[in-house]
């Protein structure tokens, strides 16, 4: 039994069990619900055995070095964290609905990392720059924060579900709303998935037409329909406050590991900010989720605003995570490999 | 007349002040610094113009330009957008914190007991006994949790307040100015500090080093020699380590000696020394294998520049004059290539082109001798960065106040407590309301306990 093969059976157990959050959440099924989260810790176990048995692994091979190292490396760990801050907030909040928005998201990534071509999962030693003591921080610090914000990303798609439409919403924001959707979706399917333009509108196209039919169809439904999906959900007000705590969080560490990133790149490069441009896309997320701080602190934003500004700042969180792979710079190590 | 003046200018001011003590310009500044910041990771910054003029033709290469968007991070519109924001940040915390000085610095904390009865945030229950022993029994659980705490007596009974956190309203404060100090020093480090580059092959010294910036000449005060420098590679071909062994020179003599790798520099009076890049020299020594055409015999004999060798069978002397990154061919770039002269017997001497990635390529002579290279050694030199910044521990020290600031802003709070006992004849109603700065869905739960504890402290007397 090696690392890798607990990793992909891992991928499905998560699978499974966002399966079963969604399943519970629409069926109303509480027993699938508590399925669900026992599958979702047997995941959350399996894939910290993983994570250890691939240190202990590359140790045997001689190039021990924490598997926090590459892409693929990351992205375990990017679905592990997920897992754990949504299993703490499940506690919190009493409420398994938001295990349907986040789950998947845990799935996602690991299925990205095994089926991607390009992610390769074999441990390769360390290349000379990844050779410090920071790299655990950095690395931990930075997807401790980029695992909130994804939570934060889920909370805020149910508010802005649970609170329906806005009455007095003008007609720009209409326009505005799909193309900036069609906008992030057509980018993200480039970065992600396809090597080319013209694919990732192919992708982006129906994509968002099904958004759009999903949206309206869930306008279109009977009212005691819609009150029996969306009653499950935590009172908006709860939402909200979820999201706002999450995004702290997030906040803190992104800021700890973007320090630590500086504190590294001085003792590498000898100098701790180049504007190198994952260094600038971790600082617009910084700025980001400082302005949703700010608005929703000083100026007492709440709700539909603030959940807004939360899916903004984790386009941004995955723009600086696979975005930047394609433009040049010195953070080749997350890169897909050629 | 004057007076008046001075009351406008007062006005105006104010006016100012107000406009830069205001959270929509924080809110817009930041969106704009996030916006801005794209641009720059699209169009790759501080390259050669030939390129951008390739990249986006003449006219947009001269908007781009005068709007310094090739090197935008330090253009005057970014740095204004920056100098906004901390003007904005120093007005705002210093609006807001002699609003909140009075609070936050109280020697004797303020309590309303009406405010507390007002809240919506509280508990009640009935309690046996009617007396002040009641209190006592409360104050050990209360004291235990609040730093702060006092007993008063109320119109209606006693009360107890209790409070803790006080300080942790500074927090934010304390994120603004380690924004300030991050910036500080960056400014510092920009000032007073240089980064530049020196290539060194083995055995090679340098005293000066180039700066990054503007390509000049910067001397260092001392000489840096680079004594040894190793390439090692995984057997899957990834480099494994980079290792540069320096030595610092002052008046010729060692001062200091440091092996040097990646992320762990050599540091000498401010100055530190990085491991940055590797490239190839030309090698200082061959191994030649003559092929007499007449006998059809090898020799192998190794060959320095310079250094005149001669071939057997009297085939003449061959000395190698220099190395060259591109050779010629007819037009041909053949790439990297020594170039030598043949010198016969008994006739004129003739240059010969040894590409090293054509062995057989002297083959097409056809002289009396073919000359090939059979071996090198390849000889790498090392490429160092070279930096010195003063602020460095500036900003260091701006980044520890960042995440206190962060920890103390987003994750601790100002509480406080009202416990206020009413009697009723040998029954009291207790009211267990609190309310902090932060947090308040917490806070909520808080009061629940310690409601929920107070209320079995009291039965457990019984």
């Amino acid at each position: 039994m090696n690392s890798s093969l607990i990793l992909s059976i891992i991928t499905f157990v998560y699978g499974l069990a966002g399966f079963l959050y969604i399943f519970a959440w629409i069926f109303k099924k509480p027993a699938a619900g508590k399925l669900a989260s026992w599958v979702a810790i047997i995941g959350l176990t399996g894939n910290t055995v993983g994570i250890i048995l691939r240190w202990v692994e590359s140790y045997r091979m001689g190039i021990g070095h924490a598997p926090f190292s590459n892409l693929y490396e990351s992205l375990v760990f990017f679905a592990w964290t997920i897992a754990l801050i949504y299993l703490v907030i499940e506690r919190k909040a009493a409420n398994r609905s938001i295990g349907a928005f986040t789950m998947p998201i845990a799935f996602l990534a690991m299925a990205y990392a095994s089926l991607k071509t390009g992610i390769s999962s074999e441990i390769q030693p360390l290349i000379p720059a990844l050779k410090s003591n920071w790299l655990i921080a950095h690395v931990v610090t930075c997807f401790i924060g980029y695992a909130a914000f994804a939570t934060s990303f889920g909370i805020g798609a149910m508010y802005l579900m649970k609170q329906g439409r806005d009455a007095e919403e003008v007609t720009w924001l209409d326009i505005a709303k799909p193309l900036t959707l069609f906008v992030f979706v057509l980018l993200f399917s480039r970065v992600l998935l396809v090597g080319n333009w013209a694919m990732a509108i192919i992708i982006a196209l129906p994509l968002c037409l099904i958004f759009y039919l999903a949206v309206f169809l869930t306008r279109r439904m009977p009212a005691d329909m819609k009150d029996r999906l969306l009653g499950v959900f935590p009172e908006a007000a709860i939402l909200d406050e979820l999201n706002y705590q999450v995004t702290l969080f997030g906040f803190l560490f992104l800021s700890i590991g973007i320090i630590s990133g500086a504190v590294w790149a001085n003792s590498a490069w000898g100098r701790y900010w180049g504007w190198d441009p994952k260094e600038t896309w971790s600082l617009i997320t910084w700025f980001i989720y400082a302005t949703l701080l700010h608005a929703r602190l000083m100026r007492g934003w709440r709700g539909r605003r603030i959940a807004y500004l939360s899916l903004v700042g984790f386009a941004a969180v995955l723009f600086t995570y696979f975005g930047v792979n394609l433009l040049p710079g010195l953070h080749s190590y997350g890169a897909f490999s050629q | 007349m004057n007076s008046k003046q001075s009351t406008d200018d007062l006005s105006a001011i104010d006016r100012i002040w107000k406009s830069f003590a205001s959270v929509k310009l924080t809110i817009a500044l930041l969106l704009s610094l996030a916006a801005t910041s794209i641009i720059g990771t699209l169009i790759p910054q501080n390259e050669a113009p030939g390129a951008y003029l390739q990249t986006f033709g003449e006219t947009l290469y001269q908007i781009f330009s005068l709007l310094g968007l090739f090197d935008m991070y330090h253009s005057w519109w970014f740095r204004a957008l920056i100098l906004l924001l901390v003007v904005n940040i120093i007005v705002c915390s210093i609006d807001r914190l002699q609003a909140t000085w009075k609070i936050i610095f109280a020697r004797n904390p303020r309590f309303n007991i009406t405010r507390y009865r007002q809240l919506k945030n509280k508990t009640e229950f009935n309690a046996d006994g009617a007396d002040a022993s009641l209190i006592d029994r409360y104050l050990p659980v209360i004291s235990r949790r609040f730093r702060y705490h006092r007993r008063e007596e109320t119109d209606q009974g006693f009360a107890i307040y209790a409070e803790k956190g006080r300080l942790t309203r500074l927090g934010v404060y304390v994120v603004h100015l380690s924004v300030v100090v991050l910036l500080i020093g960056g400014l510092i480090g920009s000032i007073f500090g240089f980064e530049g580059f020196v290539n060194l092959g083995p055995g090679d010294s340098a005293s000066t080093i180039r700066l990054r910036h503007n390509n000049q000449i910067l001397p260092l005060g001392f000489e840096i020699r680079c004594d040894d420098f190793k390439v090692e590679f995984y057997d899957t071909g990834a480099p494994k380590e980079f290792r540069s062994s320096l030595s610092i020179l002052k008046e010729g003599k060692v001062v200091e000696q440091k092996d040097i790798i990646v992320n762990d520099p050599l540091r000498y009076e401010g100055i530190s020394f990085f491991q940055s890049s590797y490239g190839n020299l030309p090698p200082n020594e061959v191994i030649l294998n003559f092929t007499s055409q007449a006998t059809g015999m090898i020799y192998s004999q190794k060959a320095a520049i310079g250094t005149p060798v001669v071939i057997p069978e009297d085939l003449g002397t061959f000395t190698l004059k220099q190395f060259t990154r591109q050779a010629d061919f007819r037009g041909h770039n053949i790439g990297e290539a020594f170039i030598g002269v043949l010198t016969p017997q008994n006739s004129q001497p003739v240059d010969v082109t040894l590409p090293l990635k054509f062995p057989s390529f002297d083959k097409m002579r056809k002289g009396d001798v073919f000359i090939a290279i059979a071996d090198f050694v390849p000889r790498y030199y090392t490429g160092l960065q070279v930096s010195r910044d003063p602020g460095v521990w500036v900003v260091y020290f701006g980044f520890i106040l960042m995440i206190i600031g962060i920890y103390i802003t987003f994750f601790m709070s100002h509480q406080q407590i009202c416990v206020e006992v009413t009697p009723h004849d040998l029954k009291s109603q207790v009211m267990v309301a609190g309310t902090s700065n932060k947090n308040k869905m917490g806070m909520q739960k808080k009061v629940k306990q310690l409601a929920h504890q107070l209320a079995n402290r009291a039965s457990d007397n019984k």
